[in-house]
């Protein structure tokens, strides 16, 4: 047994995972169209290398990395481009991206190569085909692949961990992949492993999945190369520097730090076994699982998706809305991202999509603080939500510098435990934008006077 | 798809049961048990005290909310616990008027001129409880012996509080010879003079439990208190037996039961990391310590709370990382 920490803070909200556990993984159909946008990652944005009226097959590059820190993006099925313009974009404002309606016939574009001896590949040429395939973290924050695994100079990586807590209630996707296509986490594993050339490795899987914990030891088999760790079920456990901080009791530095700084990578499962994917078999990155749940979903689901499908298109593969929609959200309840419209695509970073019936939206005036102490017990950060909140309010953003506004993760822990039911990360969010906005423009004034 | 009216908010997108009401009406369940045994001990006199000055509580928050023209709070369950705990912070035969002067004191000028709930920086309750003590000083420290019958005025015998007795034996002796009312059985009941809510250790006691269980409050800032004033006046009963009276006799008697769990552990006013409480309990530990012991009046609970109240920003900015 794997000796495991405690990170400090965090809630409990109830699982609800129920409602999806149990269904299989099942392949969503083609929408009548696609709309993969530019920019599904950190980093900088995609340029379109098609134009409207083109043809394009299935996994053919459509818009190109700008930069290194960047990933391309890939069509999703065959079919025409109709359009490339700005689209509603799951962060909420409209962004470029590309129509593409599907021609039915799904066809493979003939770039797509695979290879049986992929792990004589050199590190450096795995990055490359990880890069060029358009892998991005599909935990949720998007983070191109390739540049995770490119640690600079002086930053060696002893420690490998895969990602599997899927801690956020509802959730049932990455449990799903573990459960059904345990082999393929394996396999990225390896891949990884060679690249970075880590001894250490964990999956770390939360213990209400016995069924992911046991296909992963399972497909581990007998001398297993990494060591699955249940961890207790506490959210946010699956965030990387909580997870780090239980397994292998490493701080990482606030305000900036980052898990290399204590020789540590954390990948998450869904992205590792498209790792596998793109360099055993050269599929790019163009559909990923997603839990499609919720009390206000007739059928809740898990399905593979097409990267660009619009949701409502999934919502109606699950039955439709059961009662009046009240939210719908991408990603978990804890940190997705509440939509004005069903007219949005799945994205690379795409988890989950969330129906609350009308009924079950909690909407409430906040009343006063009362100084209880809750969200600060809870912060996984050890920050004073409350204290920020009010910084936020009176506008002190040089005070909420020194209360180090800036290093809160926005997991929701404190929002969520407040008795008062103050909007702390809501404040919390407009808050970092202030201070972001104040640094931006200290630095223009100190450009502007040399 | 057409798109209904979709709700839009920041995340998280769910929220735990956790509530201030809740919360207030725990605190209030905390204090049925004192409160209980309170009109058993003092009869009827006891229950108009509590009646009046929970009910004006209520009453005068909504008043004060309409005229400063803000939203009126009161089913937040605050007023209610604020006028409770100072009905059991007063003497049983507290005139009707003072119980109600206090109670408006108490939400007006504890806590409303501070911006209402949260905002106050001192104990609401016990803000009025030391304004009535130094207007009304004759009145605050007339104690009733407990058990007379139900309705009885007359048959009331006026007594000191143990803490008082200990005081003015000392004075006149010097030394501990001859002190009767050093008995602990008493005290844990609530069989001796005092508040209405502050007698009875077993049932303040009890209600603490709950607190605990239920997650109100936490350990440190009780224990902080009660081990801070047990070490120290259990120190100076080593040294000197025969002028130090034990410090079980400390734990059990006066309002420390009723302020180290119930006052003392107010969230507003108190620090909110766990290791800024441990401080303030010490706090109020050794404030309490120096009072009942070297000071003038017999009992120091409130006294130190209010102190250490006013100490709680400074806590809170050398106890954040």
């Amino acid at each position: 047994m794997s000796k495991v920490w405690r990170f400090q803070g965090g809630v409990h909200p109830y699982d609800k995972k129920d409602l999806s556990r149990d269904k299989p993984i099942e392949v969503a159909g083609l929408p009548p169209r696609l709309i993969v946008p530019l920019v599904q990652h950190i980093g900088a944005r995609c340029e379109p290398l098609v134009s409207s009226g083109e043809l394009v097959k299935k996994g053919q590059k459509i818009g190109e990395a700008q930069g290194f820190v960047s990933a391309p993006v890939h069509a999703p099925t065959s079919g025409k481009v109709t359009k490339i313009d700005n689209f509603p974009h799951p962060l909420g404002r409209f962004l470029p991206a590309i129509e593409i309606e599907p021609d039915g016939s799904d066809e493979w574009t003939e770039d797509i190569q695979g290879r049986e001896d992929f792990l004589s590949l050199s590190p450096d040429d795995l990055r490359a085909v990880i890069r060029e395939k358009g892998i991005v973290g599909m935990g949720g924050a998007a983070f191109p692949t390739h540049v995770k695994l490119s640690p600079p100079q002086g930053k060696t990586i002893d420690t490998l961990i895969i990602n599997g807590s899927e801690c956020e209630p509802y959730l049932t996707a990455d449990f799903r992949l573990m459960v059904e296509q345990s082999d393929k986490v394996i396999q990225g594993m390896r891949i990884m492993m060679t690249i970075l050339g880590v001894e250490t490795l964990f999956i770390a899987i939360e213990a209400n999945k016995p069924e992911a914990i046991h296909a992963m030891r399972e497909a581990l088999g007998n001398e297993p190369f990494a060591k699955v760790v249940p961890l207790k079920v506490k959210y946010p456990q699956g965030a990387e520097k909580q997870l780090i901080k239980t397994l292998v009791n490493r701080e990482v530095p606030s305000s900036g730090g980052l898990p290399m700084d204590v020789g540590v990578l954390v990948q998450n499962v869904g992205t590792t076994a498209s790792i596998f994917d793109a360099v055993r078999f050269g599929i790019p990155l163009v559909e990923r699982v997603v839990t499609v749940t919720g009390e206000g979903i007739r059928e809740p689901k898990n399905l593979r998706v097409r990267i660009g499908t619009p949701i409502g298109y999934l919502i109606e593969t699950c039955g439709g809305f059961l009662e009046t929609p009240g939210k719908v959200i991408l990603g978990g309840p804890m940190m997705g991202v509440s939509q004005y419209t069903t007219d949005i695509p799945v994205v690379k970073g795409t988890s989950g999509i969330l129906v609350f019936p009308a009924t079950h939206v909690h909407v409430e005036d906040p009343q006063s603080c009362i100084r209880c102490g809750t969200c600060v017990r809870v912060c996984p950060k050890n920050l004073v939500p409350s204290a920020l909140a009010l910084f936020a309010k009176r506008g002190l953003l040089d005070e909420a510098e020194r209360h180090y506004a800036l290093d809160c993760i926005e997991c929701g822990s404190c929002a969520f435990a407040c008795p008062a039911k103050i909007p702390l990360v809501h404040w919390l969010r407009y808050l970092k934008g202030e201070v972001l906005a104040k640094r931006a423009r200290q630095r223009e004034r100190e450009t502007n006077k040399k | 798809m057409a798109d209904q009216q979709l709700m839009l908010s920041s995340s998280p997108h769910l929220v735990s049961k956790e509530s201030v009401s809740r919360i207030m009406r725990s605190v209030l369940v905390a204090l049925m048990p004192a409160t209980v045994m309170g009109v058993y001990l003092f009869g009827f006199r006891a229950l108009l005290i509590i009646l009046i000055c929970s009910g004006s509580a209520v009453a005068v928050e909504a008043v004060c909310q309409k005229v400063l023209g803000r939203a009126i709070t009161v089913t937040d369950w605050s007023a209610l616990v604020t006028g409770l705990l100072l009905a059991l912070n007063l003497p049983p035969g507290s005139p009707w008027w003072m119980a109600l002067l206090g109670s408006g004191l108490a939400i007006v000028v504890g806590k409303h001129i501070y911006g209402g709930l949260g905002s106050n920086p001192f104990n609401p309750a016990l803000v009025a409880r030391v304004v009535l003590l130094i207007s009304f000083p004759v009145q605050m420290t007339t104690w009733w012996q407990p058990k007379a019958s139900f309705f009885g005025m007359t048959d009331v015998v006026t007594t000191a509080t143990p803490l008082g007795e200990l005081k003015t034996h000392l004075m006149l002796n010097g030394t501990l010879d001859g002190f009767t009312m050093g008995g602990l059985i008493d005290p844990l009941i609530g069989n001796i003079g005092g508040c209405i809510g502050e007698v009875s250790v077993i049932a303040l006691a009890l209600g603490g439990i709950y607190l605990l269980i239920r997650k109100v409050i936490s350990w440190h800032i009780p224990v902080a208190f009660f081990g801070t004033l047990f070490l120290a006046t259990g120190l100076f009963w080593l040294l000197n037996p025969a002028r130090f009276i034990n410090p079980c006799f400390h734990l059990f008697t006066g309002g420390l039961f009723l302020g180290a769990i119930y006052m003392a552990t107010d969230m507003v006013t108190t620090p909110m990391r766990r290791s800024g409480m441990l401080i303030f309990g010490v706090g109020c530990g050794l404030i309490t310590f120096v009072i009942r012991v070297f000071g003038g009046y017999p009992e120091g609970v409130s006294c130190s709370i209010r102190l250490m109240n006013s100490a709680t920003p400074l806590i809170a900015r050398f106890t954040s990382p």
